[in-house]
């Protein structure tokens, strides 16, 4: 009866809102209420909350901030009481709820009130475990002065006091886990001297295993702290209060306290007693509803998952978004399938980070390791199936962005697999993300620093591609991309969201290459035009798509493409590189960098007869006329009357060659003739990045032929080797060798194969340094080399027939195509002026 | 080019088809410099011929419906209204239309 009376009691006239009671105000319980309130949960809810904790909610996490006097208790509030007050919520702190009746949907609580509820939230958390010993307490009951754990705030800040006392120097923590190294460095910072006493073999044995344990156990020696494992406490010593531990077959411990980090066990007792499931904790199915319990959720520690227990934040706040979801009926597809769990903090100063598993599990796991105990560094990642099941790291969390992002989404990894362990080369990525200075240059390209990136993502840009948008960084030569993904990950804590569009070859037809093809080839779409009217949403034009579609439909339809010439960008238009000034580039064809006099005499002339300001020699072996008004391109290339050296395009550029064995004492093969030979097999071919080729005449390789996308060399015996995938711009990287041939002929082939598989594999603008480790050298190898597919003949045949329809582009100087093809777009006062050297 | 000049500040810029769909061109009218572009569905727009981020030639750029994008940095443009969608300074915008006789006729106020 007295429930009755006060149901009555508390009733609101007219407050017709269903009541919604929370056993619980941490941080579990309180973040539920935000996501809750988040989808106008309060219009539907009347909520009161009970916590035996006489305060608002606080992040647990920083109490060992507290604990080593770095915080005050007063800043690790998350919600004040105003917060309760505002959202017209009852908070009962405390107080501690004893029983549910789940038949009359009612809490009773230690202050002997009845509270009804139509839905309940359960988020009784965990707390310490005290493993039983001897002498832990009183006759009456109570915790022997000088015990303590490290759960709240009352915990603490009594650890503190208790600390602060001038008689007290010595503390043992018993346990060497996260929450016991953390305790035992706090201790330090109040002049106690700390001994761990751990019974695992080694340090954080659930996060690590026995070498990062060992690595992990050097660096906290290092900092005055003593480390014991293997050893398991039997007693506590001291009369009226702590006077030392008893360990088993190990000599007795002085000391003024201890602390026990023994792990932590949920809350149950609620749940038990009123007759819920509970196992490992209490069981609730994946919409976090207590099974056979309509209007009972649980969330965060006190609950158990499909057989998980978790003890970490993350996957707490994924919890309390799906509950909410199905509390206020803003999603009833919502479900919550499990966390994958990563944590990366700093243990007594020293930076760790785990993930899923510590070591190999089968035969087939790749296990990668590095150890540097001298400077507390160890890494170690487990790889099963080309995928992250696992990574330890110690010391050093410069890559643990990149790692926590592979190991929750299972990215494709590299085939260097140290790259996963260091920065090999790289500008900008050799200080982590999170400890980069505000106002460090992220993007060199465009200038965007860490701070405008954070910014734009606190702004509530939170996909990788809006951000780039915004921003533009990432938008010059690309190399930043990974870093301004890790600081954009940094800056949204983990909430990026994917952007679908990522996975697009072109962002404006919502599909990937492969199935983009197999439409365009099954509609028989030969236009850019068509693409977009039949493919894009309500067939509107994209202009960022339209380069990437004119390049795939001319690599798949060769003479029967269709070719719109809004479709492609200006340098195509016009077949030269458009400059900063608006003028352009005109390189004429060198094949093999081999040249005449006749040839340069005519270059000469025709750099006098048009005045062109800049005459230099490029990188791929050629001579570049710079400064070219647009009116101008075709009475110098008629005057020139040479072909294009196609130094603008998305296609094959250059192959760059030594002089060989003719000249050359060391030349084992005729590099210049393949060189000649392979540019005039190739010239003009299309792909999804710029294509930049070499060949060497020995492995002594002046022609640089490692980092090119396609390099050859010739090795003695005459023998060629192929590499592919190298790079010396924006990225270096050496070329993987793709096979060793016996003939200049098979070099052709096998680069045009390899080409045309890039072609129809790569994404828009992935050029080869990525491509090849993305798909392995291994896959190249079986497909390229041995025909492990079946499809090289059909590759042989689609190059061959890009080969017959090339033709020359500067033969349209006569004939301009457009009108107004090559009519000035400049207004050239304005611009600004390239210096005339 | 130059342009006939009528009343109401209306520029004649000559005949539409000196424009091939989907592209842009540069004029210069009363001592602007504007790009007028012809879209694949017919009509004209027409903003100002210089990108205010380095000065590029917007007419060279590349459009769709809605945006031209400068061909120095990609920087784009909202075709009806000179704005920016990447974050630099807007173009002006510029009333643009085809006349009876197939001329582009652009309106400078």
């Amino acid at each position: 009866m007295t429930a009755l009376a006060s149901r009555s009691a508390r009733s609101t006239p007219g407050d017709t809102r269903r009541r919604l009671v929370v056993i619980g105000n941490g941080m579990a319980g309180a973040r539920a209420v935000e996501e809750i309130l988040a989808r106008g949960g309060a219009v539907q809810h009347r909520i009161t909350m009970f916590g035996d904790e006489p305060y608002g909610n606080y992040n647990r996490i920083m109490l060992s901030h507290v604990l080593s006097g770095e915080e005050d208790t007063g800043n690790i509030f998350l919600n004040s009481l105003a917060w309760y007050r505002e959202n017209d919520i009852t908070l009962h702190s405390g107080v501690r709820v004893e029983r549910i009746d789940r038949f009359a949907k009612l809490v009773f609580s230690d202050d002997g009130r009845a509270t009804p509820y139509d839905v309940l939230i359960i988020a009784t958390g965990s707390r310490s475990h005290l493993p039983p010993m001897d002498g832990m307490y009183t006759p009456g009951g109570r915790l022997l002065p000088g015990i303590f754990a490290f759960r709240t705030i009352d915990d603490t800040t009594g650890m503190v006091s208790y600390a602060q006392q001038d008689h007290h120097h010595r503390a043992v923590v018993i346990g060497g886990g996260l929450l016991g190294l953390e305790a035992a460095r706090g201790l330090q910072s109040h002049g106690i001297d700390v001994e761990v006493v751990h019974s695992g073999g080694h340090l954080m044995n659930a996060q690590m295993g026995p070498d990062g344990g060992a690595v992990l156990r050097r660096s906290v020696e290092a900092l005055g702290i003593r480390v014991r494992t293997g050893s398991r406490t039997t007693a506590i010593l001291g009369g009226g209060k702590v006077r030392g531990v008893q360990l088993r077959n190990e000599p007795d411990i002085e000391c003024d306290m201890v602390v026990v980090a023994a792990g932590i066990r949920p809350n149950v007792e609620v749940a038990v007693t009123s007759g819920l499931p509970v196992e490992r904790a209490i069981v609730v199915d994946d919409h976090m509803r207590v099974p056979d319990e309509d209007e009972i959720y649980a969330v965060g520690e006190c609950v158990q998952h499909r057989g998980e227990v978790y003890g970490l934040v993350a996957p707490l706040w994924e919890q309390a978004a799906v509950l909410a979801d199905h509390v206020t009926g803003a999603d009833p597809s919502s479900v919550y399938l499990g966390s994958r769990t990563a944590t990366k903090l700093k243990v007594a100063g020293v930076d760790v980070a785990s993930m899923g598993l510590q070591a190999p599990e089968r035969d087939t796991d790749e296990h990668v390791v590095f150890s540097e105990p001298s400077r507390g560094v160890f890494k170690s990642i487990v790889i099963r199936d080309s995928k992250i099941v696992g990574a330890t790291l110690l010391g050093d969390s410069r890559k643990v962005a990149y790692l926590t992002q592979a190991f929750d989404r299972g990215l494709p990894l590299p085939e260097e697999r140290v790259s996963l362990l260091f920065d090999l080369g790289g500008p900008g990525e050799e200080a982590g993300v999170a400890e980069l200075d505000g106002d460090a240059q992220v993007c060199n390209c465009n200038g965007v620093s860490k701070q405008a990136i954070a910014d734009t993502v606190k702004g509530g840009c939170t996909t990788l591609s809006g951000v780039m948008d915004a921003t533009r960084a990432g938008k010059g030569c690309g190399s930043c991309k990974l870093l301004v993904r890790q600081v954009v990950e940094w800056a949204a804590d983990g909430a990026v969201e994917e952007d679908p569009a990522a996975a697009y070859y072109v962002p404006g037809v919502p599909l990937e290459k492969v199935a983009l093809m197999t439409a365009i080839r099954e509609q028989g779409l030969r236009s850019v035009s068509a693409v977009f009217a039949a493919l894009a949403p309500d067939g509107a034009e994209d202009a960022k798509s339209k380069m990437g579609l004119a390049s795939l439909l001319k690599m798949m339809w060769a003479g029967e493409y269709i070719d719109e010439r809004d479709a492609r960008f200006v340098n195509d238009r016009v077949h030269a590189n458009i400059q900063r000034d608006g003028t352009f580039s005109v390189v004429p064809q060198m094949k093999g960098g081999v040249t005449s006099p006749e040839q340069l005499r005519r270059i000469a002339d025709v750099a006098d007869k048009y005045n062109i300001p800049m005459v230099k020699l490029t990188g791929g072996q050629r001579i570049d006329l710079l400064g070219v008004p647009k009116e101008d391109l075709p009475k110098v290339w008629a005057d020139l009357d040479m072909p294009s050296g196609y130094a603008y395009g998305k296609s094959f550029r250059t192959v760059k060659t030594c002089v060989g064995q003719d000249f050359c004492r060391f030349g084992t093969g005729d590099s210049t003739k393949l060189g000649i030979e392979i540019e005039s097999r190739f010239q003009g071919i299309e792909s999804p990045a710029k294509l930049k080729l070499a060949v060497s005449g020995c492995p002594r390789n002046c022609a640089e032929s490692l980092v090119k996308d396609v390099g050859v060399v010739a090795v003695d015996g005459g023998r060629w080797e192929i590499y592919v995938g190298g790079a010396a711009g924006a990225h270096i990287r050496q070329g993987d060798l793709l096979a060793t041939v016996d003939d200049p002929e098979t070099v052709k082939l096998l680069a045009g194969r390899f080409m045309q598989y890039y072609r129809e594999r790569a994404n828009w603008l992935e050029r080869t340094y990525s491509f090849v480790p993305r798909v392995g050298i291994e896959h190249l190898r079986a497909v390229i080399v041995d025909d492990a597919e079946g499809i090289a003949a059909r590759l042989d045949e689609a190059m061959q027939r890009s080969v017959d329809s090339y033709a020359d582009p500067w033969a349209e100087r006569n004939d301009p195509l457009t009108h107004g093809q090559f009519r000035t777009s400049l207004p050239l006062e304005v611009l600004p002026k390239v210096p005339v050297r | 080019m130059s342009a006939g000049l009528t009343g109401d500040g209306l520029h004649v810029l000559g005949p539409v088809d000196q424009i091939p769909v989907g592209e842009g061109r540069a004029y210069g009218v009363a001592g602007e410099q504007i790009a007028v572009f012809r879209l694949r569905d017919g009509s004209l727009r027409a903003v100002s011929a210089v990108c205010p981020h380095q000065g590029g030639p917007i007419a060279d750029g590349t459009i769709d419906r809605a945006v031209v994008m400068c061909p120095l940095h990609q920087h784009a443009f909202e075709l009806e209204t000179g704005c920016s969608t990447s974050g630099a300074g807007s173009l002006r915008s510029y009333h643009v239309f085809a006349d009876g006789e197939q001329n582009i006729v652009l309106q400078l106020l």
